[in-house]
């Protein structure tokens, strides 16, 4: 009941966190030099024209009647034409989303799994040359950034290995599998198609790499960091002292309350991979939200941009509030505190 | 003699103003010496200190120390076009003959102005806004300041630097501009934290109720106690910053072309990849190059401030 409570609390918090990221889109797209009725009818349309287009988009009335309509229209899912696409915006979103998040989501399934795996072995092996490696690539992976990472990826495993392609989602070749998530990983699955599921694999790997090397790296380093701090505490020796197996001890009893602010920081790392997708997807022309928003920012197309921030927004925090779940899960002492609390 | 005898108790009345500006220069320099001694014990931190100080060198004294200062700019020289690294170009030359090298030194300029910069102009806004916050912990003022920091902090830095700057006029001040814009409030949510702790201190009630000024409660008595954190704090995001730096150059919305930046430069070569590789390779090395030292100062800093009063 009091996790219910928790969550229900966070969530309204959440609501009006977007809310407040709303008025601060609203401000960006409004300090922009230039009209937007004239942007939206181009260069060449009468003045006549433009002044309509002005009184339709509420233009003429003061700033917090023009936000007003904007948040309504939003909260219906109309952000309007995307001046790129020629589109509605929210069909843009809905038809590049599915790719960012499959790229993101197994980004985060390799830093989660990358970023424990040597953080555990690098602790377990604490000062031995394991050790040295492990800490030296999470050095290696802080200071280097994503786009970097992509471009060597790029160059070495594509053009001079060439084990992985080099751009988009499928090969040309591959038949493409009829949308149902939009994830074409879980699609080529559900219809059977094994060969579409391994290319679209093999076109991840790249990307999704590039993408999570800065999260391994510093999920190394804290996970690393927390398993040697917990490995001096009593309860670790008392375990010892009855003779259980290191195996044990570290698998079963080391790891869990070790993963605490691995798993949180693995939160904010994910969020952070929407916004780094910004270039690597633009590297690897992979067709999702992240190269779709970068485009639309070069092209001031504040449509887009306003409702791409939003969306990630609102991803941030519902990735942030399954973090406080999960979190709560592993430590005891927050649903027991909550549960006091009662 | 008897005045020795007495010291102990007639300290304060024998010691003249003079000798204690005495000795707090001594116990200074004292704390001076340790806090070097502990960073150069780590030999990782003096190759940063000292890999930042050479590029930064660099950077100053770029049109004296490159081969071809004219490259830096809007140089064409199609006949050396594309040329691998040989003694004449020892980073090779770009799609339109210029010297790599010369232009990776002239682009450290911006990059590291930009780490500088942004620094300047986030810190004072953020401590202040954290410090009476944290101060009026509880009040409307707290509120305010720290909710609208909840909603800067929503999203990622990145996303919102390359929104504003591509609503504005893309050069190297916008692009500061815009980075410094979503950079504050990690500031103030550090002083927050401290200066809400601190405000319950003794100290502070007694500058209270002897009639402080709010200000001087705020940067004579709270301030002081948080300069450690916010100075460790700070040399860890000068790396930070540079790569956010360079994340906008790369897109085209930091330093506009003729003008070389690491950012725009591996943009730039990534279009000749794979044969032409050194045209992208050298600056994106460039970039390592660069965190890496700034990442290793940090460190140290960090390292001697945390060990402080231990």
């Amino acid at each position: 009941m009091s996790m219910l409570n928790f969550l229900v609390r966070r969530i309204i918090y959440s609501f009006f966190v977007l809310l407040g990221l709303s008025i601060v889109i609203f401000i960006i797209a409004r300090i922009m030099p230039g009209d937007p009725a004239r942007m939206a009818v181009g260069a060449r349309a009468p003045q006549w024209v433009v002044d309509q287009i002005r009184e339709q988009m509420h233009l003429n009335d003061p700033l917090p009647v023009q936000y007003g309509y904007w948040l309504a229209d939003a909260v219906h899912g109309d952000f309007g034409l995307s001046l790129v696409t020629q589109r509605p915006v929210t069909a843009d979103i809905r038809e590049f989303f599915p790719a960012s998040l499959e790229l993101v989501l197994v980004a985060g399934l390799l830093s989660a799994l990358g970023g424990i795996g040597l953080g555990t072995l690098s602790a377990r092996y604490k000062d031995t040359w394991v050790d040295n490696v492990v800490r030296l690539f999470s050095y290696a992976g802080v200071v280097t950034p994503s786009f970097v990472f992509a471009i060597f990826f790029v160059l070495i495993f594509a053009w001079e290995l060439k084990w992985f392609p080099v751009i988009g989602r499928l090969s040309e070749q591959t038949p493409a599998p009829p949308v149902v998530t939009g994830l074409i990983t879980v699609d080529s699955l559900l219809a059977g198609q094994f060969g579409t599921f391994l290319d679209a694999l093999k076109h991840l790997v790249l990307p999704a790499l590039a993408l999570a090397m800065g999260a391994i790296a510093q999920e190394a380093r804290i996970t690393r960091a927390t398993m040697a701090d917990n490995l001096s505490k009593d309860y670790i020796a008392a375990e010892r002292a009855l003779g259980i197996s290191e195996r044990e001890v570290t698998g079963r009893f080391l790891l869990k309350p070790s993963l605490i602010p691995t798993v949180s920081i693995l939160g904010l790392d994910i969020a952070s991979t929407f916004s780094i997708a910004f270039l690597v997807e633009l590297i690897f022309n992979w067709p999702g939200l992240a190269r779709y928003g970068m485009q639309s920012m070069l092209n001031k197309d504040l449509n887009s941009i306003s409702a791409v921030i939003l969306v990630l927004g609102a991803v941030f925090v519902v990735v942030n509030i399954i973090v406080d779940i999960i979190v709560a899960q592993l430590d005891p002492r927050i649903r027991l505190s909550a549960a006091r609390s009662e | 003699m008897a005045e020795q005898v007495n010291l102990s108790r007639g300290f304060a009345a024998t010691i003249t103003p003079q000798q204690i500006a005495q000795l707090e220069r001594a116990s200074r320099r004292e704390n001076l010496g340790r806090s070097w001694y502990k960073f150069s014990r780590n030999i990782l931190s003096v190759v940063g200190a000292l890999t930042v100080l050479a590029l930064v060198l660099l950077a100053v004294f770029a049109p004296y120390v490159t081969p071809y200062p004219k490259h830096a700019g809007a140089f064409v020289n199609f006949a050396h076009a594309k040329e691998p690294p040989s003694s004449q170009y020892i980073f090779g030359t770009d799609q339109i003959g210029r010297d790599i090298f010369t232009r990776i030194i002239f682009g450290l300029r911006s990059s590291l102005l930009m780490g500088v910069m942004v620094l300047v102009l986030v810190v004072p806004v953020g401590v202040l806004l954290g410090l009476v916050a944290g101060y009026f912990q509880g009040t409307w003022i707290d509120a305010l300041i720290m909710r609208t920091t909840d909603i800067f902090l929503a999203v990622p830095p990145l996303i919102l630097a390359l929104a504003v700057a591509s609503v504005l006029e893309p050069n190297l001040w916008n692009g500061m501009l815009a980075v410094s814009l979503m950079w504050w409030p990690w500031y103030t949510r550090l002083v927050y934290g401290l200066a809400s702790a601190t405000r319950n201190e003794f100290f502070v009630s007694a500058a209270e109720v002897t009639g402080a000024s709010t200000a001087h409660i705020l940067f004579r008595e709270i301030l002081p106690n948080t300069i450690s954190p916010i100075f460790t704090k700070m040399s860890l995001d000068v790396a930070w910053v540079i790569i956010i730096g360079s994340m906008l150059s790369f897109v085209g919305l930091g330093v506009q072309p003729p003008e070389p930046s690491l950012g725009t430069m591996v943009a730039d070569g990534a279009r000749y990849l794979p044969d032409q590789w050194w045209i992208a390779v050298f600056p994106a090395l460039a970039i390592v190059v660069v965190v890496l030292g700034f990442n290793l100062l940090g460190d140290g800093v960090r390292d001697m401030f945390a060990a402080e009063g231990v």
